[in-house]
């Protein structure tokens, strides 16, 4: 952090909390700009989530979740198959991004020689990465799968591999952080006690740091789930009514269902598009509670 | 070390996990072929293309599933230029249009060995709206097109006619990726033009929903996008009659239906790959429903039926496929 913004820090935190002495113009006009920044924000977000709520109001029922998208009956439609199909992509998301992404940030953190220039090509690249807008992964999952040879795209693994390779930066960052915030006295006590650097990496290190890897993963997964561009760039289907059976089976996702259903004409498709707003909002953060549980009940301390 | 070994184990057995996976995945999509009567027809039928034609798509299928849940069918929206790209590629069993496929659109078909056939699924009412308190009721052909040619420069009501109120216009669209945007541009402003256009100036978007409250939402304001729309908005909106020499004629079921309201009544296609009909029993199954019951699918999907001859236009054009 700079010494400009740890100076306002403290100053802000002095003036909030009434310790400060200084009762300048400069300074309240300041204080007084920060609380109106903080009460935009939040007034903004609470203006949307109220008025979601109440266009979505008339359809919070159990048919939401049950049912499938319905033209034919708009009163009942519901999103059962893009929760299936984003659950379906979260778990296969997961597994192709978390073994890899951990054993990146492993390898770079642990084993890697950071003064060798192609590592710090790397690093630098996984920064850039992490700030490449989603829709360019969409791109290059279709790619990809048209190498593999699949013609139809819109499948699980298409869009887990879009969705895996737009959290990968994400993870082996938040990873890297996790394993570099353990002490280095853990380390040497393991290797003088015989270990070797592998078991060392495996044993302790690893270990200490999967509360911190946990909430990276949980955090970069979070913000998978809610993401509908590339998605739609990987071809899948809006309409999907059956629930997913395999990784080629064709799915849709939540976001998606979202997104096709504000912008039909029937007022009742765009009412259940707003109440599974709310419930894909429930569900990122069900997930955001989760890593900050997590975090809070295995993070410790050295 | 036990523990460590059943840690690493746990790697290479989510790739198992996959993969095993994968395998049945691979075995479902594959069993898809074969024949069999209708109603015991299984498989996958993959439908994508125009959002305009998508809420017809979706009953089909949604209405097919009441009679044989085992056909399983995905509706995806690309757009009419999206759909055909992937339908020409040989990725969809069929393709949703609201305009007819286009020359370089063909050419890719015919590249990739892509034989398909054309069916008109139903009319639509291109309706040009305009906010309710304007005092306009009509507009010919010709005002039309001076209004949104691409050259135009009116901002006037009163410019495109003395008798019209001093009022500014306002102008809402769809965006150039639509067919709606295309069938205006190609079909009422210039159908000799090599690159049809209309004028650029205007708020664009795709959703329709964002028109319906710009146009509502501003004084003078006019635009213009299919008929469901305006029917679940006509409280908010007025519709203007359109006149191509005969009078002034509203946008209607009726209207459409009879062929008097030119030049906006348009046509939306289902476009249909040939072989998967032929080899698919699930594709056939599904396009042989969707025809079946297509006045019933129209108006599920708030469009306007098709009249009589051209319905028979289109069940024939089935029949000499499956001959």
């Amino acid at each position: 952090m700079s010494i400009a913004a740890t100076t306002a820090r403290e100053v802000t935190e002095r003036l909030a909390t009434g310790r400060s002495k200084d009762r300048g113009v400069g300074s309240m006009v300041f204080l007084g700009l920060l609380w109106f920044s903080l009460f935009f924000g939040v007034v903004v977000l609470l203006a949307l989530i109220v008025s979601t709520v109440i266009k979505g109001a008339p359809r919070f029922d159990g048919e939401l979740l049950t049912n499938y998208t319905s033209v034919v009956r708009p009163e009942t439609a519901g999103f059962r198959a893009g929760i299936l199909g984003s659950l379906w992509l979260m778990l296969f998301t997961a597994l192709l991004a978390v073994p890899l992404g951990i054993a990146a940030a492993l390898y770079l953190q642990e084993f890697a020689d950071s003064d060798r220039p192609w590592n710090r090509f790397v690093e630098v690249n996984l920064q850039n990465l992490a700030a490449v807008p989603s829709i360019v992964y969409g791109l290059l999952a279709v790619a990809v799968m048209a190498l593999l040879g699949f013609d139809r795209t819109g499948i699980v693994l298409g869009g887990a591999l879009a969705l895996a390779l737009l959290i990968l930066p994400v993870i082996i960052i938040t990873t890297r952080e996790a394993v570099r915030a353990v002490p280095r006295e853990m380390r040497d006590g393991s290797l003088a006690l015989g270990a070797t650097v592998w078991q060392t990496t495996w044993k302790q290190t690893l270990p200490s740091a999967i509360p911190g890897i946990a909430t990276g993963t949980i955090l970069g997964l979070s913000r998978a789930i809610g993401e509908a561009a590339p998605l739609v760039v990987v071809g899948l289907a809006s309409s999907v009514t059956f629930d997913p059976a395999g990784m080629l089976s064709q799915i849709t996702a939540l976001p998606m269902q979202i997104y096709s259903l504000t912008s039909q004409s029937r007022e009742e498709l765009r009412q259940a598009a707003s109440a599974a707003i709310i419930v894909l909002l429930v569900m990122v953060l069900g997930l955001n509670a989760l890593a900050i549980f997590i975090r809070n009940k295995f993070q410790r301390s050295w | 070390m036990n523990r460590t070994s059943h840690r690493l184990a746990l790697i290479p057995g989510a790739a198992l996990l996959a993969l095993a996976l994968a395998a049945c995945g691979g075995a479902e999509a594959g069993s898809d072929t074969g024949s069999g009567a209708d109603t015991s027809a299984s498989g996958s039928v993959a439908v994508d293309g125009s959002s305009t034609v998508y809420p017809m798509s979706v009953a089909a299928g949604e209405l097919l599933n009441e009679e044989n849940p085992d056909v399983e069918v995905t509706v995806g929206e690309a757009g009419t230029g999206g759909g055909f790209e992937a339908f020409c590629a040989d990725q969809t069993d069929v393709s949703d249009a609201s305009r007819p496929i286009e020359e370089d659109e063909v050419a890719a078909c015919e590249k990739a060995g892509v034989e398909y056939t054309e069916l008109q699924v139903a009319t639509d009412a291109l309706t040009v709206v305009v906010h309710p308190d304007l005092d306009v009721d009509c507009l010919t052909v010709d005002q039309l097109v001076q209004l949104w040619a691409p050259d135009s420069e009116v901002a006037n009501w009163n410019e495109l006619d003395p008798s019209f109120p001093d009022e500014e216009i306002s102008l809402f669209g769809p965006g150039t990726d639509s067919g709606t945007y295309d069938y205006m541009a190609a079909e009422v402003i210039d159908p000799d033009a090599e690159e049809p256009a209309t004028r650029s100036d205007y708020e664009a978007s795709e959703d329709d929903n964002v028109l319906v409250q710009g146009v509502a939402g501003t004084e003078g304001a006019t635009g213009y996008f299919g008929y469901t729309y305006y029917e679940e908005n006509s409280d908010s909106l007025k519709a203007l009659g359109i006149d191509s020499g005969n009078g002034c004629v509203e946008p209607s079921a009726d209207t459409a239906q009879a062929g008097e309201y030119t030049p906006l009544a348009r046509p939306l296609f289902i476009y249909l790959n040939n072989a998967k009909y032929n080899d698919n029993e699930a594709t056939k199954a599904y396009v042989d429903y969707y025809i079946e019951n297509l006045e019933e699918i129209a108006e599920v999907g708030q469009f306007i039926p098709l009249s009589d001859d051209l319905y028979g236009e289109t069940q024939s054009a089935l029949e000499g496929l499956s001959g």
